[in-house]
């Protein structure tokens, strides 16, 4: 026991010697990239369109591939692969795109996101979940490596520095544009609001919510409340039901949709329910069958948008993976065509020079539609408010 | 009136996975931790014969009854029988029975990962009555109905039959017992298969009562499990019958007349004020005969 003990340290302690050694070599590359200078390969001639680098700018993506999140990650990968092909057809300008998976693991991003800004890394996209960005964020800020959120939705998420960007709207963007044509569509004046109480992202969810229906003027008769692990909603769709809602209006994730949606269907409530983010999925049509018709959902992308740009993607994304593309995939897309605009504005890879460039970005036209980054260095777009028919997602008019 | 009929359908599910439970510490004094596990692995498996066998619900649901007794069975071998004879059989018991379901729900994880599942939409007809102004499944009166039979055919067994004959002795004295000649090995299996059975039907039933299965579908009912046996009088059958609904209307009536938030500390607050009053439980006979 002891001799394997003596060992143990032995090779932890080669382990850390080495692992000092990586970290000393990196940090010198980093410093020569950032340090930049006429000389450094990072800064190149012309500008926008005909802006030239001689070395390919190096984007790291840290992406929850395998985990919870892992079909998230997933998507957003392939989004990413696609941009950097579609970019390279531009001339001028090439992307080495590194995608690191982080196990949607908070303590896995965190190493990950070391790595990128140890080894030079010009621009961060990532991570997948809100909660992994709130940890691993600080490590890229401190390290001045500008990071593109591409679809977190927490609110904080850009306040935690001034390197950190992203191209997904917030709920507090999304739910009042959905509210309000829900408003304006159904004539909405009284509803109920339900919502998870135990969880971070569905309780900012509900006060966003609480924000908007007194700024339209809609009465909320009552609030009720569950925990993220129920699955038995009858007692409260029943007290629902009895308030007779013009609309029931939900900030609770997939997992507790599907069951809520068909429990208030069984139990005759016909009127609409208005979900958050949470329900921007299309499992909800998948599991809840019928009971998901007539569900509304605000969302920042809807494949039916008809902006060329999102024509050109949906297009491209189905030729190479065989498969439409989710919203996932379109933000991924989206933040790389940012990061290109970033790069060709001062057409510089540096990494001071991407962040200002982010900071930029205005009136962008992308799949998602006319971006602008706002002070607060989230992006802003209209919102795409869609109502379930007939089994899909489809724009609600 | 609709609040009722939720709680007693709520309430019957309790009942059918606090019985499960209940009858293995009345009749052999040991807590099977395992029984959650049993619960959920059996909403999967439920769900796997629908779905992909493409069996029918009416099929399924037996299969899901042989598959819980398996594992039952499965659960006294592995994690009770070895230690049996122990000094601290009963503790070691409770903890190796947790490992057990842990394993299984590693399992189940590394079979079908973290995502939720749930019985294909078509796989129950899709029938609604309207009882007294109320909302009723036909899926609801089915589950009801699939419980009281299953609870009564479990106190005629052990009230009438052999093997309920052999159940009673052990429990009033296993040594007796095996001095009468009564194979307590045996029946202690039996009794675990019939558990777990019962644990493994009450939840197919709870997957497809909320159209949802998760992998900790089993801890989150655990807790409830174990304050019905509690309030019902540990052991005994019609007291996890009677506990079971009246946690189910609890919880109801606490969204209904307390508010949403406080559902949780509303239903058991109660079941503690009945521990108060009544320690040995609703229908705890203080230790004179159990089952």
């Amino acid at each position: 026991m002891r001799k394997s003990l003596t060992t143990l340290a032995l090779v932890s302690t080669a382990a850390l010697a080495l692992a000092a050694c990586g970290g000393g070599t990196s940090e010198g590359d980093a410093t020569a990239s950032s340090s930049g200078g006429a000389s450094s390969a990072a800064g190149g001639g012309g500008t926008g369109d005909d802006c030239t680098l001689s070395d390919p700018v190096k984007v790291g993506a840290a992406l929850s591939l395998t985990g919870a999140a892992g079909s998230y990650g997933t998507s957003q990968k392939k989004g990413l692969e696609l941009a950097a092909e579609d970019l390279k057809a531009k001339k001028g300008v090439t992307y080495d795109l590194k995608i690191e998976d982080d196990a949607t693991d908070p303590k896995q991003g965190i190493t990950v996101f070391e790595g990128f800004v140890d080894n030079g890394t010009n621009v961060i996209i990532g991570p997948t979940l809100s909660n992994t960005a709130f940890q691993a964020q600080p490590i890229a800020q401190e390290g001045k490596t500008p990071v593109l959120a591409i679809s977190n939705t927490a609110t904080g998420i850009t306040a935690q520095g001034d390197y950190i960007f992203r191209d997904s709207l917030t709920e507090a963007q999304v739910i009042p544009q959905t509210i309000a044509k829900a408003k304006e569509k159904y004539s909405l004046k009284k509803v109920v609001v339900m919502y998870s109480q135990d969880d971070a992202f569905t309780k900012s969810g509900f006060e966003v919510i609480e924000g908007a229906l007194k700024k339209e003027g809609v009465e909320n008769a009552k609030t009720l409340s569950f925990s993220k692990a129920d699955t038995d909603f009858r007692a409260l769709l029943t007290e629902a039901k009895g308030l007779n809602p013009d609309a029931i209006v939900v900030s609770g994730l997939i997992e507790a949709a599907i069951p809520l949606v068909t429990q208030a269907r069984e139990l005759g409530i016909t009127a609409p329910i208005i979900g958050g983010n949470g329900f921007n999925n299309p499992r909800l049509m998948k599991d809840a069958g019928a009971a998901a018709e007539g569900v509304v959902v605000g969302a920042a992308w809807n494949s039916a948008s008809s902006n060329e740009e999102n024509t050109k993607f949906m297009a491209d994304f189905k030729a190479k993976n065989g498969a439409g593309p989710d919203q996932f995939a379109a933000q991924a897309y989206t933040g790389m065509l940012l990061i290109d605009h970033a790069v060709r504005a001062k057409c510089s890879a540096e990494r001071d020079d991407i962040k200002a460039g982010l900071g930029a970005i205005k009136d962008l036209k992308t799949p998602l539609g006319t971006i602008s980054i706002n002070k607060d260095r989230d992006a802003e777009h209209d919102a795409v408010v869609q109502v379930v028919k007939d089994g899909a997602f489809t724009v609600l008019k | 009136m609709q609040q009722l009929l939720n709680g007693i359908f709520i309430g019957s599910i309790y009942a059918l996975f606090a019985i499960g439970f209940t009858l293995v510490f009345g009749i052999l004094d040991q807590l099977n931790l395992a029984h959650p596990a049993v619960f959920a692995v059996a909403a999967f498996v439920g769900i796997e014969l629908v779905e992909v066998a493409g069996l029918s619900i009416w099929v399924a649901l037996p299969i899901v009854l042989l598959v819980g007794a398996l594992l039952g069975v499965l659960i006294e071998w592995v994690a009770f029988r070895p230690l049996r004879g122990r000094p601290d059989a009963h503790f070691a018991g409770l903890i190796s029975s947790i490992a057990l379901g842990g394993i299984f729900i590693a399992l189940l994880q590394a079979r079908y990962g973290p995502d939720t599942r749930r019985f294909p939409a078509d796989s129950f007809p899709d029938e609604r009555y309207t009882i007294a102004g109320a909302q009723v499944t036909l899926l609801q009166v089915a589950i009801l109905v699939i419980s009281i039979v299953l609870m009564v055919v479990l106190t005629l067994l052990v009230r009438r039959s052999r093997l309920g004959r052999g159940m009673r002795a052990i429990a009033e004295n296993p040594t007796a017992a095996t001095v009468l000649g009564i194979n307590v090995s045996r029946i202690r299996t039996s009794t675990f298969a019939l558990s777990s059975a019962l644990g493994a039907v009450a939840g197919a039933l709870f997957a497809m009562n909320v159209n949802s299965a998760q992998l900790g579908m089993g801890s989150a009912i655990e807790l409830k499990g174990l304050a019905v046996i509690i309030v019902g009088g540990m052991g005994s059958l019609s007291g996890a019958l009677v506990g079971g609904l009246a946690l189910g209307l609890a919880e109801v009536f606490a969204v209904q007349y307390v508010g949403s938030s406080w559902r949780d500390m509303v239903a058991f607050g109660l079941l503690f004020l009945i521990l108060l009053v009544r320690p040995q439980g609703l229908f705890g006979a203080r230790r004179v005969r159990e089952v």
